[in-house]
């Protein structure tokens, strides 16, 4: 099996100001998304109703596929569909050069990362530009983004300054880190671009199928560029992205942007349905892409992970993803939601990251849509490729979590017998059987507090 | 088999032996509190949005501030083209054009209370999506009766098929160590004028 994750994980925990970077960061959302949420005394409600509406999209994933398509066909959307990556890429890439460009400026989204379509475009002699300020900041420094929502969140401000000076051609000689100045620097840099770009790529936060209508959720403003200046839009949709109806936004666009950047809302929501008279792109692209999603569906257990609305609170109160960042788990999708998908999405090769988790819940108490990701990693502990220390370290966190008195213990218990073989706050090993789990992995992790408390206490 | 062909049989494979359907409880709110006043709860997110609010057509002069050349659609009314400004109708300018405007003055569709956004659908008075975009300055003029507590409230007002950009305060971005920075690639300063329509 891989063990990409522990060795990464290790790389990362050497890397303090990473480290201080990540807990600043996550600190910090973790209030305000906390603050937000508490706002709503129907919050539980919302969580019942978005996670039933994504499981019942599962089930009727073939009539509204079909449903969306022909609402968009009609509204004048052309619309694709590609069985993986590499058919999304080639369709994106042949629609760039019909029409007459060489160069995309694109909104940032999870699915043309997951697709790598940035590196397919470079080999085809086509340039994607990113236009998040993180995204621009990932793509000058040659990085990886960390996170779903701040893929920039491993940088401090004074980084970030020196990654302008050193790779954006017109960044203004006395650049501070300020992050308004080093905000006025990005807009001066791309407005150019956005006014005379000819293609565009995005992805969608939702696809609604009643309409064929996409929703694009951001806030600096990119993302209307992207979708408004240029002729010609390609938006790059998964499968599992769809919702029945328009009303359903009034349960998701209260979670979404309470749970990501802990706001009453985000600045600015787009929402177009296929083409509009004389009003933004004249040739409008929607690629339907499954790679690797109808898998994940036919797993009862793991499908849940489909429902998953990238709002990435769960990668925020992880204290696994708080102390290694979103490298150390070598995907896309870092965090709690990428230790389920990941491996579901690319079977054997990252077959260890189910095991980069504590088991402590807190991704499944803030998840908005209520994906049970401790219950989903021990399945996949249970069905993916592991040792028989692992399988005995599992099966028995599986029958304690059943029951969450005796898993608080449990925790409690793990938390006093691995106080000796604890080192600066990490269990290097524990006794035998536990050594089997913790000889690869140093992040066995009982924290000095079980995490449950902690998070209850630091919530506020 | 083409890949919309197999995509669905994948699908279909993958759904083999499910259940039919889920029930979805909506037990959530569809409205606030009585006697909510829907109008200072949109002012106090706006101000929390950093936007600035006035109030009356009146002040639709004030709102435009030093901007002198003001690009308005079409059918805005008449009533609003207030003060020094030199208003210039949207007919299809090209981007260099609305790249040289100061401002833009446009109404909207619906406005929520208690997220504090407002929603532009190109219905009347708002023109096309590009021209409350490129200029820096927006100031959108709110109708008291278009404010409504809630979102659920508000999605019926939409034209559902039509551009909708849905606003909460001017550009910004927390991709800085988290710490919101008014103004990036949309207009940096928005303007509401709450009045009686
Ligand atoms: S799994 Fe839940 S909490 Fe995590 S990113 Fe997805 S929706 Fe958000």
């Amino acid at each position: 099996m891989s063990t990409a994750f522990p060795k990464a994980a290790k790389v990362a925990l050497g890397m303090p100001q990473l480290r201080s970077n990540l807990a600043h960061a996550t600190g910090t959302i973790r209030g305000k998304r906390a603050a937000v949420a508490a706002e709503l005394d129907d919050w539980e409600q919302l969580r019942d109703a978005a996670s039933a509406v994504k499981a019942d999209v599962q089930r009727h994933l073939p009539e509204l596929l079909e449903t969306f398509e022909r609402n968009a066909i009609e509204a004048g959307a052309k619309v694709h569909w590609a069985r993986d990556g590499a058919e999304a890429n080639r369709i994106a890439a042949r629609i760039t050069r019909e029409a007459g460009a060489d160069e995309v400026v694109k909104v940032k989204s999870m699915a043309t990362q997951e697709i790598e379509l940035n590196e397919h475009f470079e080999a085809e002699g086509l340039a994607a530009w990113e236009t998040d300020l993180a995204e621009l900041i990932v793509q000058l420094a040659e990085d990886r983004p960390s996170h779903i929502l701040v893929p920039a969140i491993h940088y401090n401000r004074t980084e970030i300054r020196d990654i302008f000076k050193g790779r954006m051609k017109d960044a203004p000689a006395d650049l501070t880190d300020d992050p308004a100045a080093l905000a006025e620097a990005a807009r001066r840099h791309l407005r150019r671009r956005f006014l005379s770009a000819k293609v565009a790529v995005s992805g969608a936060n939702f696809a609604i199928a009643e309409t064929g209508s996409l929703v694009v959720v951001e806030s600096e403003g990119n993302g209307r560029m992207c979708l408004t200046m240029p002729e010609t839009l390609i938006s790059i949709v998964g499968v599992e992205k769809l919702l029945p109806s328009f009303d359903d936004l009034e349960v998701f666009m209260q979670l979404l942007p309470r749970s990501s950047t802990g706001e009453r809302m985000n600045p600015y929501s787009s929402i177009w349905t296929g083409r509009a008279e004389g009003d933004g792109p004249k040739d409008v692209h929607i690629i339907l892409l499954d790679n690797g999603r109808t898998d994940v569906l036919a797993d009862e257990v793991g499908r849940q992970a489909l429902s998953c609305i990238r709002c990435s609170a769960c990668l925020n109160v992880c204290p696994v993803y708080e102390r290694t960042g979103g490298h150390a788990y070598g995907h896309v999708y870092p965090g709690p939601i990428g230790a389920i998908l990941a491996p579901q999405l690319e079977p054997g090769r990252h077959d260890d990251l189910p095991y980069a988790s504590s088991l402590c819940g807190a991704c499944y108490e803030v998840c908005p849509v209520k994906i049970n990701i401790p219950e989903v990693l021990v399945h996949l502990r249970q069905t993916g490729p592991h040792g028989a220390g692992e399988k005995a370290a599992m099966g028995a966190a599986q029958a304690v979590m059943a029951r969450p008195g005796l898993w608080r213990a449990a925790l409690r218990a793990a938390r006093f017998f691995s106080r000796p073989w604890r080192r600066r706050g990490y269990v290097r090993r524990l006794p035998f059987p536990g050594s089997k789990w913790t000889v690869s992995r140093d992040l066995g992790v009982p924290p000095k507090e079980s995490f449950r408390d902690w998070w209850k206490e630091h919530e506020r | 088999m083409n890949a919309k062909e197999e995509i669905l049989a994948r699908i279909g494979r993958a759904l083999d032996g499910t259940e039919e359907t889920v029930e979805v409880p909506r037990r959530y709110r569809r409205s606030l509190d009585e006697g909510t006043d829907v109008v200072e709860l949109l002012i106090d997110r706006l101000v929390d949005y950093k936007a600035n609010v006035h109030h009356g057509l009146e002040s639709i002069e004030a709102a435009l501030g030093e901007a002198k050349k003001v690009v308005v659609p079409a059918d805005l009314p008449a009533g609003w083209r207030r003060g020094g400004a030199e208003y210039i109708e949207d007919d299809a300018l090209a981007t260099d054009e609305l790249d040289g405007m100061d401002a833009v003055l446009t109404g909207c569709a619906a406005a929520v209370a208690v997220s504090g956004t407002i929603m532009l659908d190109a219905g009347p008075a708002q023109g096309r999506r590009a021209i409350t975009l490129v200029p820096d300055h927006h100031v959108v003029v709110v109708g008291r009766d278009q404010i409504v507590g809630h979102l659920a409230q508000a999605l019926p007002r939409l034209s559902r098929t039509d551009p909708q950009t849905w606003i909460s305060g001017p550009s910004a971005t927390s991709d800085i160590e988290l710490q919101r920075v008014e103004g990036v690639h949309g207009p940096r300063r928005l303007d509401v004028v709450i009045a009686d329509l």
